[in-house]
Parts: C-alpha cells; sequence; structure tokens
C-alpha cells in the first residue's frame, strides 16, 4: 500500500546530543504502526518532527506524498506524552474548544461514547486522574476524524482495564480507515495492536517490520530461561543479567545435555519468543520501567 | 461556534472562574480609591502656593514674602504661558498667581486658601499701580485627580500580566505546544487572547469608575464618549505591551519578575499619586516613554479640564503609534515555544 507518510533521513539535535541520527520510515495508509524503543531513544523526538512540532535538523517528512503544509493539522490527530490542558475549564468545555478549531469535528456524543467520557463530562481539567486524563487526550486526539493519528505512550499510567478498553478503541479507529502511528512500552500492546513495529535506539532505527516477521527473523525454536548460578554457560547460551538465555528448535536434546551437563533446571521457564525478547535483544535492555 | 469565539470564550472563562485573580482585579482598585478618597478627606495642603510669572522689573513690592515659610514660590516664565498659569490657579494647584510683567495679582475666589493670601498681597499693593482680577473654578478633590490614575494603573497590571504572564504560563505548561498541534494560528490565539483581555479590562474599569463614583461623585467636565474612546486606546496599547513580553519567555518566575520591575516604575513615574510637575526633568521626559503617562494625562484633561476630542489629540495620537511599535515587535518576536 502507499505510504501515508515517508520519513528520509531525518534528525535532530539538542546542543551536541544528536537525539535523531538519520530514521528512514514508511508508514503505510490504514495500519497500526508501533514505534518502540528504551527511554532516551529518540521516539518522542522524532514523532514530534513528523507531527510538526519540532522542526528537523536534516531530511524530509512527506505526507501523502508532498510536504507537510497548512492544511495537515486539520487531518491529523495528536496526542502528547506529556501535555497540559487549558486551566479552569472543565471536560466538556474543552472538548467544545477543540471541536471549533476543526472544520469537520466529531460529534461530541460520539467522542463522549468512544473515549467513555460520560462520568467525568462536567470535572475541571485539573482535577482529572492519571487514566481519565488519558482518556480525554485520546478524545482531543481523534476530535478531527483523522486520517492519521500520533499517540506518544498514549496507555502509559492505565490500569490493566482501561488499557484494554483503548485497544478496542484503536480497533475501532483503524476500522474508520484511519492510520495509527503509536509509540509504547508495553510489547503486549504493540504485538496486540501493531501491524508493524519499528524499534530504536540511540536515535537510530534498528529494525523496522511486521512482528511476525521480526520474530522470525531473530528467533528460531523456543526459549529456554535459567536462573544462573556461576559456572560455565552452556554452549550457545547467553547471560542476561542474573539469567541464563538459551534459543533451541529441538527442546528435547537441549533439555537432555543440559541435564547431562550437570546444570539445576530449578527456575527454568520456557517460552515461545516474543516482542520482549526481541527488544531484549536488539537494545540490550528492558522497556518497563 | 468559530475557533476565534471559542478561544475568546474559553479564555474568559479561566478568568471568571479564577476567582482570587478575579476579585482582586475589581476589588484593589476600588479600595485604593476609597482609601485614598478617606486619607485626604481634609484639606491636605496647609501650604500656600504662589506661581510667579516673569522677575520683577525693578524693586520687588513682594521680596519679604519670600522669607515666609508656609508659602511655598514656583517660578514659572521660560516654557509656561501665563494662561497655563491661570488654569493651575482655577484648578487649585496654585492660590495665588503674581504676574510681574503686567503687574497683576490673580486669585481664586473659590480657593479656600486665597482669602488669607489676597489679603496680605493687596495690603502691598495700596497705590502702586497693580491690579487684581480673581477667577473662578471648583475645588478638585484628591480623588478626582487620583482616580484616573487608578483605574490606568489597575489596567496596566491587568493588561501586562493577564496577557504577558498568561501566555508565557501557557507556553510552560504546554497548552501552547497542544494548540500549536491544531490547526489555530498563532495570530488567531494571540488575537483571541487579546480581545477576551480588551474585555474583561474594559468592564473592570467601567465598573470601577462607576461604583466608586456612586459614592464619590467626581468631577466630570469632559464627555464620557472621549474618556472611554480614551481608554479603549490605552488598554489596546498596554496589551500590545504585555504582548512583547508573552513572545519569548518560557519561565513564569522570568516573566513575573520582569513584568513587575517594568510597571513599578510605570506606575511610579507616570503620575498616578502625585503629580510629575517639580519633579527632575529627567524623570519628566522618562515618564513620557510609558503609556499610562499619556493615558492618565488625557483622561485628567478630559475629567478635570473638560477637554474635548481636539485637546486630547496628541494623547490619542502617541498611545495609538505606541500600540502599532508593540504590537509589530511582538508580532517578530512570537514564538510558540
Ligand atoms: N528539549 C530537549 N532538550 C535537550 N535534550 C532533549 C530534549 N528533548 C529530548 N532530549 C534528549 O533527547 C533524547 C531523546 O529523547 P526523547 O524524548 O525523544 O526520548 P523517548 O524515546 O521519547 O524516551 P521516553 O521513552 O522516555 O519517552 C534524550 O536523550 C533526551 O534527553
Ligand atoms: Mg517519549
Amino acid at each position: 500500500m502507499k505510504p501515508i507518510l515517508q520519513i528520509k533521513n531525518l534528525s535532530k539535535s539538542y546542543g551536541n546530543l544528536t537525539a535523531v541520527k538519520g530514521v528512514d520510515l514508511d508508514i503505510p495508509e490504514g495500519i497500526c504502526f508501533g514505534l518502540l524503543g528504551p527511554n532516551g531513544a529518540g521516539k518522542t523526538t522524532s514523532i514530534e518532527m513528523m507531527e510538526g512540532i519540532l522542526s528537523p535538523d536534516g531530511g524530509e517528512i512527506r505526507f501523502r506524498g508532498k510536504p507537510i503544509d497548512r492544511n495537515f493539522k486539520k487531518k491529523v490527530g495528536i496526542q502528547f506524552q506529556s501535555t497540559a490542558l487549558p486551566e479552569f475549564i472543565t471536560v466538556r468545555e474543552t472538548l467544545e474548544l477543540f471541536s471549533a478549531f476543526y472544520p469537520d469535528p466529531r460529534p461530541m456524543e460520539e467522542l463522549i461514547e468512544l473515549c467513555s467520557l460520560q462520568d467525568i463530562l462536567d470535572q475541571d481539567n485539573r482535577k482529572l486522574s492519571g487514566g481519565q486524563r488519558q482518556r480525554m487526550l485520546l478524545a482531543l486526539a481523534i476530535i478531527p476524524r483523522p486520517e492519521l493519528v500520533f499517540l506518544d505512550e498514549p496507555t502509559t499510567g492505565l490500569d490493566p482495564q482501561s488499557r484494554r478498553n483503548f485497544w478496542d478503541l484503536i480497533q475501532k479507529i483503524k476500522k474508520e480507515n484511519t492510520t495509527v502511528l503509536l509509540t509504547t512500552h508495553y510489547m503486549e500492546e504493540a504485538q496486540m495492536l501493531c501491524d508493524r513495529i519499528a524499534i530504536m535506539d540511540h536515535g537510530k532505527i534498528l529494525e523496522c517490520d511486521t512482528p511476525d516477521s521480526l520474530l522470525d527473523k531473530h528467533f528460531q525454536g523456543v526459549l529456554i530461561r535459567l536462573p544462573a548460578k556461576g559456572g560455565a554457560l552452556p554452549p550457545g547460551a547467553e547471560l542476561q543479567g542474573d539469567w541464563i538465555h538459551m534459543q533451541t528448535t529441538d527442546l528435547d536434546s537441549s533439555l537432555k545435555k543440559l541435564l547431562a551437563e550437570g546444570h539445576d533446571l530449578t527456575g527454568m521457564g520456557i517460552h515461545k519468543p516474543n516482542l520482549d525478547d526481541l527488544f531484549i535483544k536488539l537494545t540490550g535492555s528492558t522497556l518497563r520501567e | 461556534m468559530n475557533q476565534f469565539t471559542a478561544m475568546v470564550k474559553a479564555r474568559t472563562m479561566e478568568f471568571v472562574r479564577d476567582r482570587a485573580t478575579f476579585f482582586w482585579n475589581l476589588l484593589f482598585p476600588i479600595l485604593l480609591v476609597f482609601g485614598f478618597s478617606f486619607a485626604f478627606s481634609g484639606n491636605q495642603d496647609t501650604l500656600f502656593k504662589v506661581g510667579e510669572w516673569g522677575t520683577p522689573s525693578g524693586a520687588d513690592p513682594f521680596r519679604d514674602f519670600h522669607t515666609i515659610e508656609e508659602i511655598d514660590f514656583i517660578s514659572y516664565g521660560k516654557d509656561q504661558s501665563l494662561d497655563e498659569l491661570l488654569k493651575k490657579l482655577r484648578m487649585h494647584q496654585l492660590d495665588l498667581v503674581v504676574d510681574y510683567r503686567d503687574k497683576q495679582i490673580s486669585y481664586n475666589e473659590e480657593s479656600v486658601n486665597a482669602p488669607i493670601l489676597q489679603r496680605l498681597y493687596s495690603a502691598e499693593l495700596k497705590g502702586s499701580g497693580w491690579k487684581e482680577e480673581s477667577v473662578q473654578g471648583a475645588p478638585i478633590r484628591y480623588v478626582d485627580w487620583l482616580v484616573p490614575g487608578v483605574i490606568g494603573m489597575n489596567m496596566l497590571f491587568s493588561c501586562l500580566f493577564g496577557v504577558g504572564f498568561v501566555i508565557v504560563r501557557y507556553r510552560k505548561n504546554g497548552v501552547l505546544k497542544r494548540l500549536k498541534a491544531t490547526p489555530v494560528t498563532a495570530m488567531g490565539f494571540v488575537s483571541a487572547q487579546m480581545v477576551s483581555r480588551f474585555i474583561i479590562v474594559l468592564l473592570t474599569s467601567v465598573f470601577v469608575f462607576l461604583g466608586t463614583n456612586l459614592f464619590l461623585h467626581f468631577m466630570m467636565l469632559g464627555s464620557y464618549f472621549n474618556l472611554i474612546l480614551l481608554t479603549m486606546l490605552a488598554i489596546l496599547c498596554m496589551l500590545s505591551l504585555g504582548l512583547i513580553f508573552a513572545a519569548r519567555f518560557k519561565s513564569e518566575e522570568l516573566a513575573s519578575g520582569i513584568l513587575n520591575l517594568i510597571s513599578f516604575p510605570m506606575m511610579i513615574f507616570s503620575g498616578v499619586f502625585f503629580s510629575l510637575e517639580g519633579t527632575p526633568p529627567i524623570i519628566q521626559s522618562l515618564s513620557k516613554i510609558f503609556p499610562l503617562t499619556h493615558f492618565i494625562e488625557g483622561a485628567r484633561a478630559v475629567m478635570l479640564e473638560g477637554a474635548g476630542l481636539v485637546q486630547i489629540l496628541p494623547q490619542i495620537g502617541i498611545l495609538g503609534a505606541m500600540t502599532v511599535g508593540f504590537l509589530l515587535a511582538a508580532a517578530f518576536l512570537f514564538q510558540w515555544d
């Protein structure tokens, strides 16, 4: 499919810190695209350049094949990682205010329904809980019926139930043929929602593909995890913190070999590789803080 | 509702709901006017003020009076006409005028201080060829003179902080960034802020004036139309000044420090509480760079001297020019983040 957003060689420095170093990305239309990476990887910096909020030091951003123009902001929805809301006005009034900014805003009832805002409509913006606030910010992002919506860590701070509701909501938005670009620290979420993911670290894209292709590319078979107790590493295994990690396509013989070598298998875990494992493999760090 | 009215509405609601600021904006000037009216309700001037125009040719018949400590002598001649002196006399800023060129003394019949001075001077004049004239003019109380100053000062603070400080706060807490992510333009945002604040300041000023006037019955010789016109222009001018400070600063503390730093000299040297007359020339020229000075001058001229549109044209012109200058500077400097 033709990309809705094309990014070429994007870069940005703060003083002598290069936050984004030559990022190339194609975001196909109608999909949910996940940008993953550890803290400080450059996700927010990249996404804010794509949103037209930060000006890049170098590189090119094209929306539907053309450079970003004045109408871009009417067609995209944006949720920042952290943002303030106007003070002394209620949720309803804030929604009304932002609705006035767009040519064809989504009706209020639909917004309230989609983002479950019924109970907080008359609450002052400043008195919202973390999760209520996230829902409200998401509502603001989808007011314009965006063709493309940018969500920077939309589920950070949500309880498991709210996170699930959010996932449903994203599925609904996708059905309207809205392209979703989100960053997240939750691999489960990326696996659940994203059709494509890019893994970023130190300002560079390390990998970009569908979650399944990435897993196929980097892992074969299953993963064995053992508590490290000193002594020699089994052949083909890696030490990651207090754990020994091993990949195998033949679980039977691997286990037999470990036993034969006299390893204590207490506390062992075996699982199919997931994005968490991929993430750790690529960035050498865990996503969740 | 369109973008613009929605933003004006939101900003105005924010102001009205911010109870503390709201009442402070109304109460402070009212308290100040009443406070001063009470404090200066007695006859505040125990000194006699005599204005002398020109220098005596030959012997000065009043030379001995100059040793009386209770009389304050102010010498005019170079830059003021006799008419201006007589105007001061009518407005009770002087108790007696001595015109050395035409050998004439003038006093205000309605002045409390006049009779005693007049008797003193008349006694010297018998058979000397000097003439005596009297003028009329109701006494101006200190509050009459003060009220344009206090309202102007309140306008100044409300405009500078309501636009300057508030936009900086929006920038710091990220509201500006959120708006930048919408189709709203900087121009649209800023003008909405200005319009909202304009309405608020105009209404509070009118309210404070009418509210205190109910009890104090200010002298009003000119037309309310001119007064309102001048007020609106001054508000616009001060808002534009506030906008310059809103253009760049990212820290509320810095912004409020700088706003205080500039608004205090403005308050003191714009003649809010005391007349700048008789202050060193440097202060008088300094005061001309403050918009507040011109508003106060104009408003006092309308209220106390009955000045018409033509007489306040200089003030209108200066305020208008300043507004344009400030707006251009702000437009040039403004940045979202
Ligand atoms: N305004 C700024 N000034 C200076 N440095 C900045 C600024 N914004 C970000 N950085 C730096 O740029 C790097 C990338 O930051 P960025 O916010 O893009 O990371 P991120 O991937 O979004 O991280 P997180 O997952 O914690 O949100 C970091 O090292 C950060 O310290
Ligand atoms: Mg971030």
